[in-house]
């Protein structure tokens, strides 16, 4: 009974989440929904799926990562490669993409976790470019013209992905590691001298961020037909950054509803590229001059509900600014 | 032969990367901020000077002069508006809005005159071709390269010799100590960022007239590879920025030289990665002790 009080609250999110999933099922196989607004919102739980990805990294762990969209492309070509070039599954594609983006997550990790702030952002930045160049050299996939892949994204799929990236990583954060990694945020040099091994939970959580970076990777190439080593520039990444930083830096379900807005003002503004990029500048800067913690700072929707205590992403006092 | 023309090439490259990393050097020496909005400056500079040629028909060096003086116009507004009331803010904030300007000066310029590249009129300066050892010189390359020497000793002449040069020493070894001291932090700091915006504006000029394409997104590489450059030499070191600059020219046009002229920008990245790694304080840096 006990363990069933402790756990109605996730066993209800499960169940809404369902009840989610099939209602946006119906509606897409009764077409109800169009073209345009399946498009969007595939876009929108891909979307998702970074800024929660990214979200463990930077807000979670305190590690400021720019390069996220280069994880993102080589999970998009890793599993374009298994089903185009392969011919392997969905699902094993799906599973290499992020597995391939994780070991890039290890490789660059590794060395450049050791660095801090400023100098471990303009590592990864550099990464990210690394791999945009990277791909537009490498004919076998395809070089600056890209790759084109078959449309094998249905809803069922993306969310299962969605499903399963959000329960690791909340479940993650609530674990000794999640706290672990929330200390390396609050304060380095006070976590390594509690005892706890810093440098091998900043690569653990960049290693499951990229993981699931990849994964989305996956769905955006399965699902866009073409992907291109344009699509995962700089931009890219700082848009993934935007969702993290406007929901607030600790806060999943922050990171979850920046997300969502974003990508519908983005599918507004979709004819009107640069305003969309003023926009988002202007809001970037505004957030931070005015509300350097995001929209909801560290705290998570839930606690707003009090239906638990709020743990999650954050102690306590969020008027702190805790990163880097 | 070859190999000394490529040199040549890179040492002018070199010599466009060396001002834009100045910019970054001094204000990183003085805020501990990456400015990433430098590169924009660097854009907006060689617009102006595109504008001044074109259409006020001004010859090389007005247009040098204005370009550098509405670029260091520029970088004290962005300083005053975006920066400073995040004098105390945490590091991230400052770095993610220091992008939120990098994107609004981009796409602000692209809403306000379209994507469309413009070609520098090649009339700007005079272009001979002279034959040193059996070496083709471009005079062009060898005037870019005077200038950026000219401005290069200026500006030590500046940190070094100047009051104002003085007051940026001692905010940049310990801002609280200055303020006690009886110098405007304030002030300082905008001046820093005026005379680094200002090389950044020569810089885009002479980027201009280098490559003759100029476009409204043509900030983001060399901003980011004269980022390089100042990690490369030390970030916060003035002469490591210089270095650092010429080096990675260099290593470019050896790199494209040798036939991978499409890894080119790959290749900056790589020696950033590595030198993060293997020395994070550059070539001319110490290592600092971190207390707590």
């Amino acid at each position: 009974m006990a363990t069933l009080k402790r756990t109605i609250g996730f066993w209800i999110s499960i169940v809404l989440a369902l009840i989610l999933f099939v209602v946006v099922q119906v509606l897409i196989s009764g077409e109800i929904l169009n073209s345009f607004y399946v498009n969007t919102l595939f876009f929108m739980v891909i979307n998702i799926i970074l800024a929660v990805s990214l979200h463990l990294i930077i807000g979670i762990t305190g590690q400021f990562s720019i390069g996220h969209a280069g994880f993102f492309a080589v999970g998009a070509y890793a599993s374009a490669i298994m089903t185009m070039k392969l011919q392997m599954p969905f699902a094993l594609a799906l599973l290499v993409g992020g597995v391939a983006a994780a070991v890039a997550g290890l490789l660059i990790g590794i060395p450049s976790l050791r660095l801090k702030g400023d100098y471990l952002a303009i590592a990864t930045l550099g990464f990210g470019e690394i791999v945009r160049i990277s791909l537009l050299n490498i004919e076998y996939v395809g070089g600056a013209s890209g790759m084109t892949v078959t449309h094998l994204t249905t809803w069922p799929w993306v969310f299962a992905c969605l499903l399963i990236t959000i329960i690791v990583i909340a479940n993650f954060t609530n674990s000794t590691h999640g706290r672990a990694c929330i200390s390396i945020r609050e304060d380095e040099i006070a976590a390594d001298s509690m005892g706890i091994n810093t440098t091998y939970y900043k690569v653990v959580a960049f290693v499951i961020g990229s993981f699931f970076a990849g994964i989305a990777g996956g769905l955006y190439a399965h699902h866009f037909y073409i992907i291109q080593p344009t699509n995962f520039g700089f931009l890219k990444s700082f848009d993934i950054l935007i969702f993290v930083v406007l929901g607030g830096l600790g806060s999943m379900s922050g990171a979850v509803i920046a997300a969502i807005l974003l990508t519908i003002v983005s599918t507004f503004l979709q004819d009107y590229p640069e305003t969309r990029m003023i926009i988002y500048s202007i809001i970037l800067i505004l957030v931070m001059l005015y509300r350097p913690k995001g929209l909801l700072g560290t705290k998570e929707v839930t606690s707003f509900f009090k239906l638990r205590r709020a743990v999650q992403g954050g102690i306590g006092n969020d008027n702190k600014n805790t990163v880097a | 032969m070859e190999l000394i023309q490529q040199l040549v090439n890179g040492i002018s490259l070199g010599s466009i990367y060396a001002l834009i990393a100045l910019g970054y050097t001094m204000v990183y020496g003085i805020v501990r901020l990456i400015n990433f909005a430098h590169g924009d400056v660097f854009m907006i500079g060689s617009f102006v000077g595109f504008y001044a040629v074109t259409s006020f028909h001004v010859g090389f060096f007005p247009a040098l002069l204005l370009a550098m003086v509405s670029c260091a116009i520029l970088g004290v507004c962005i300083e005053r508006i975006a920066y400073k009331p995040l004098r105390n803010a945490t590091r991230i904030a400052v770095l993610i809005t220091a992008i939120g300007v990098s994107l609004l000066i981009e796409y602000g310029t692209i809403y306000l005159r379209g994507a469309q590249p413009e070609a520098y009129p090649s009339t700007v300066l005079p272009d001979k071709k002279i034959e040193v050892l059996g070496v083709t010189v471009n005079s062009q390359s060898l005037l870019i390269l005077g200038v950026s020497i000219v401005l290069m000793i200026l500006l030590q002449f500046i940190v070094h010799k100047t009051k104002i040069g003085k007051a940026m020493r001692a905010v940049s070894h310990d801002a609280e100590a200055a303020r006690l001291m009886g110098i405007n932090v304030d002030n300082t700091i905008s001046a820093t960022f005026a005379i680094g915006s200002a090389l950044a504006g020569a810089a885009g000029v002479i980027f201009g007239i280098y490559y003759t394409k100029i476009d409204p997104l043509m900030g983001i590489i060399p901003g980011l590879k004269a980022f390089v450059a100042a990690v490369l030499g030390g970030i916060g070191i003035i002469p490591g920025a210089m270095v650092g600059g010429l080096m990675l020219g260099v290593i470019e046009s050896l790199v494209s030289g040798l036939g991978y002229s499409l890894w080119r920008d790959g290749v900056a990245f790589i020696i950033l990665i590595l030198i993060l790694i293997f020395r994070p304080a550059g070539l001319f840096g110490k290592n600092v002790r971190e207390k707590v």
